[in-house]
């Protein structure tokens, strides 16, 4: 998981299959102080953020568990992204859907408690 | 697995339901002498690490559901496991 912070939204019209619905906003991956990190990328609100939050995002396989449960593999309705969804997909033997993301928005950071520090080494990426 | 250090705790009142609870921290990872190596990164702790510790950081989402418990629909990759005492490396 990472910080970034929103710099804009993403629109697109047609979008890959269970990617209907989602928000998608351009994100800029920062540290801890807000200095940017790495490249911009786009990622899925699952949070209702806004342009200028701080907030962090989970990558790779874990974003489209951020999603949840898709509807059409049986979830009825809203994502199931809690444990308590979790539990409920499994007994009746469905396979979560995987939705094609590698980046979502898990919430708005309120706060970071870092001491500031004087700029270090030339930052990699490690997520 | 990576060595970190811990840089300090985050808060965040909106977030996934699956971060509910959670401590998080922002960890940056260090190389072999204990210096910063790489950008930091969000983690949920499982260990109560407190700040400045030298700790281990799980950065696999599978592994890390496993430790959670929390069934198979969870968006968490990276957890502290383990506060590290000692670090030894030949020169």
């Amino acid at each position: 998981m990472y910080l970034g912070i929103v710099k804009g939204t993403v629109v697109a019209e047609r979008k890959a299959a269970g990617l209907e619905g989602t928000k998608l906003l351009l994100v800029q991956p920062v540290d801890e102080h807000g200095t940017p990190v790495g490249d911009l990328q786009a990622a899925v609100d699952r949070v209702q953020a806004g342009e200028g939050d701080l907030v962090y995002l989970v990558g790779s396989r874990e974003a489209a568990l951020a999603l949840g449960e898709h509807p059409r593999a049986g979830g009825g309705g809203a994502p199931a992204g809690s444990a308590r969804g979790a539990e409920a997909a499994s007994p009746r033997g469905i396979a979560p859907w995987f939705v094609p993301v590698d980046a979502a928005i898990v919430g708005i950071v309120d706060g970071v408690d870092a001491p500031k520090q004087a700029p270090t080494s030339a930052k990699g990426n490690s997520r | 697995m990576r060595c970190c250090r811990v840089v300090g705790p985050m808060w965040a009142a909106v977030k996934h339901p699956a971060f509910e609870g959670r401590p998080l921290f922002v960890v940056q990872p260090l190389d072999d002498r204990g210096a910063d190596v790489g950008a930091s990164f969000v983690a949920v702790d499982t260990v109560q690490a407190g700040v400045g510790d030298k700790v281990l950081v799980l950065t696999e989402g599978t592994g890390a559901r496993q430790i959670l418990k929390m069934g198979d629909i969870v968006p968490i990759r990276s957890i502290i496991v383990g506060i590290v005492d000692a670090m030894e490396t030949s020169p």
